[in-house]
């Protein structure tokens, strides 16, 4: 009796030792900040001969009545709900064009791709070129057609979508590598069971593709929806969150708070209020989309 | 009446030609198969009849019209897969109505079809299933019934058995044969099981390197195979084929290094005979010859394959091995000499350079090989 409870518990070390590693990685990065950030905004913020004290859920109640807190997650919202569906929809039509038996097709292939090399950096001083008044590309084309200068990144209207068009150049290429990579386990008896059933492109693609890419596009769909929140270097680089924060998306007013005007204390509160959106992104999709996704 | 009529079909890929002038007819309601080793072009021939692949020329007609520029449902032609390619996501219902739902067959129409398909193939109990979740068998049953509800007239099958077990297969052939003859389809049907294709098929149309070897019933094509490779791929123990030669005088032939036994009464040089084991009879040890046979000789017995019902003798006749079925009962022991003989009609005989048939009687190779279509046989005076 006693050496199998021995036994069992030395099973049950052996077991918490191989998985250390892992958790005190997951620990220290992950989990500890997270409860340190939530434990953050319910104290004060330390200064010179203040130390922190509880001040409960009094940061939350600022933060509903803070109208830029607001504005940043509108523009969020809006940002995830436009670029999400068109970077997914634009990354399967280049998949399906480019998985055909086309001519040039790697070249093709490795065109899509580029944006997704190319640092976020690199990439938003190339789109401030095009955006550029006056004599950037887009302005340039402009003229050609007799249309007037728009300061696309200055205006409060166009500056959102200007990013969201960067945003949607950068990813579609990337998830489009996914889509290819799904494409391509759909077996070819398929598509000719449906070609000799006379199906039209169209139900071809809406009965026997979209399914069964189904559980890539949940795949891309969840990090493309996880990185429209976790976007901050490229709203840095091309506008810094402006004009009148038209930009500004909720990790740059994070970064705002925390480092340009060191209210650490809210921008603890605020990253916990983006912890927690990003988790009940998450877990709809997993829960929504599952049950009508069939993985093979 | 005409089911499907193949003209002069050819398919070529660069400087190789999978199907080579390729010209044959179905009859209505009938079963073809086309039968081969691998790459003779079998599957190639069905894709074009189905309009999944263009043909580089010729044409493919279907209930008397030629169908090119159409594909499968449009020409009237439903197909089974070698994978089944039953689609992964969808019920077992879905999968069989796919075609309808694709052509907006109203719903009531489309259930009422459902339901007789699912009773014809035993499937009711199943519907409601993803492929994932039915057996092998079951799978073939689902693909099955996705060709027979459209009821297009012709049905062609594309190595439909290859991937069940034995046992299954059995079932399956003699189900498939059942269903094609009580609904009266057009079926062609493509294997490289011999088996399969003589059990089943009103019509064998054999294939090797893109062309048509034979094209005859089932028993012809066992009775009087037109070539060597005919003979040595029908049937279920392999011919025995001998080297012949001519005798001392030159004007009989001889089993080649043999001088004893006169088989044909003409010049043997560049012949093969052919004989099956079960022509071979073995007149036992006491030395009579078997009564009525034409020709006879001594061997010994070598090798023994006891199969139950039947044994394979194997005897040697000096360089040459000859295979005998016998009774498993009546078998001689290894080692015995024994008195060989066989029927003067159990004889194929062969041109070894060209491998074509030839008469026994004559120099000239066989006038009758059957249902030889125009151009392969043209092609054959030429090559002998």
């Amino acid at each position: 009796m006693a050496t199998r409870t021995a036994r069992r518990l030395n099973m049950h070390v052996q077991g918490w030792l191989l998985v250390l590693p892992a958790v005190v990685l997951l620990a220290a990065f992950t989990h500890v900040p997270v409860v340190e950030t939530f434990i953050g905004s319910i104290f004060s913020t330390p200064q010179a001969g203040h130390p922190a004290h509880f001040i409960g859920i009094q940061r939350y109640g600022d933060m509903a009545a803070d109208p830029i807190f607001w504005q940043a997650l509108t523009n969020n919202l809006l940002y995830a709900l436009i670029t999400v569906p068109v970077s997914i929809g634009l990354a399967l039509a280049m998949a399906i064009w480019v998985s055909g038996r086309i001519p040039g097709r790697a070249l093709l292939r490795l065109a899509f791709f580029m944006p997704t090399i190319l640092p976020m950096i690199a990439a938003a001083n190339i789109w401030l070129f095009f955006y550029t008044p006056g004599y950037g590309l887009l302005d340039q084309v402009a003229h050609l057609f007799g249309f007037g200068s728009t300061n696309w990144l200055g205006d409060t209207s166009t500056a959102l979508p200007s990013l969201m068009a960067v945003t949607i150049w950068k990813e579609s290429g990337f998830f489009m590598i996914f889509f290819l990579a799904a494409l391509q386990q759909v077996p070819p008896d398929l598509y000719e069971a449906a070609r000799i059933e006379n199906a039209t492109r169209w139900q071809v693609f809406a009965r026997i593709t979209w399914p069964l890419v189904m559980p890539t596009t949940l795949f891309v769909a969840i990090n493309a929806l996880i990185n429209a929140f976790r976007i901050v270097d490229q709203v840095i680089a091309m506008t810094g969150g402006g004009p009148n924060n038209a930009t500004s998306l909720l990790l740059f007013y994070i970064y705002q708070v925390a480092f340009s005007f060191w209210d650490t204390g809210y921008a603890a509160a605020l990253s916990t209020v983006l912890l927690i959106v990003l988790a009940v992104v998450a877990l709809g999709q997993f829960f929504l989309l599952d049950r009508r996704i069939h993985y093979r | 009446m005409t089911g499907v009529a193949v003209r002069s079909l050819v398919k070529a890929w660069g400087d190789t030609r999978a199907v080579d002038d390729v010209s044959f007819t179905v009859e209505k309601g009938s079963l073809a198969v086309l039968l081969g080793p691998s790459g003779c072009g079998k599957s190639t021939t069905l894709r074009m009849i189905a309009g999944l692949e263009d043909p580089t020329s010729g044409t493919v007609e279907i209930g008397g019209r030629d169908v090119a520029g159409l594909t499968g449902a449009a020409r009237g032609v439903a197909m089974v897969f070698q994978s089944y390619a039953l689609f992964p996501h969808l019920s077992v219902a879905d999968n069989i109505t796919f075609g309808l739902s694709v052509r907006k067959t109203p719903k009531p129409e489309m259930r009422e079809r459902l339901d007789k398909v699912a009773e014809l193939l035993g499937l009711k109990p199943l519907l409601a299933r993803k492929p994932g979740q039915l057996s092998g068998g079951q799978q073939q049953r689902v693909a099955l019934g996705r060709a027979l509800i459209a009821e297009a007239p012709v049905c062609l099958l594309d190595e439909p058995l290859s991937n069940l077990d034995a046992k299954l297969r059995q079932n399956l052939r003699r189900e498939i044969r059942a269903l094609q003859q009580r609904l009266g389809i057009t079926m062609i049907y493509v294997t490289h099981d011999q088996t399969e294709a003589m059990s089943m098929a009103d019509r064998v149309i054999l294939m090797r390197g893109g062309r048509i070897e034979q094209n005859a019933r089932p028993s012809e094509l066992y009775e009087r195979p037109a070539s060597l490779f005919a003979a040595r791929f029908v049937g279920g123990s392999s011919m025995n084929l001998i080297h012949l030669d001519n005798d001392a005088s030159g004007t009989r032939a001889v089993i080649a290094g043999q001088d004893e036994v006169a088989v044909l009464p003409r010049p043997g040089r560049g012949l093969v005979l052919g004989l099956r084991p079960e022509d071979i009879e073995i007149a036992g040890e006491s030395g009579d010859r078997p009564a009525g046979h034409v020709i006879g000789t001594e061997a010994d017995v070598e090798e023994i394959e006891y199969l139950g019902a039947d044994a394979l003798v194997t005897c040697r006749l000096d360089d040459h091995r000859l295979t005998a079925r016998t009774r498993g009962t009546a078998a001689p022991s290894i080692g015995a000499r024994v008195r060989i003989g066989w029927r003067e009609s159990a004889m194929h005989i062969f041109d070894a350079e060209s491998g074509w048939r030839l008469d026994p009687a004559g120099g000239e190779r066989s006038r009758h090989a059957p249902h030889v279509n125009k151009d392969t046989h043209k092609e054959r005076e030429t090559s002998t």
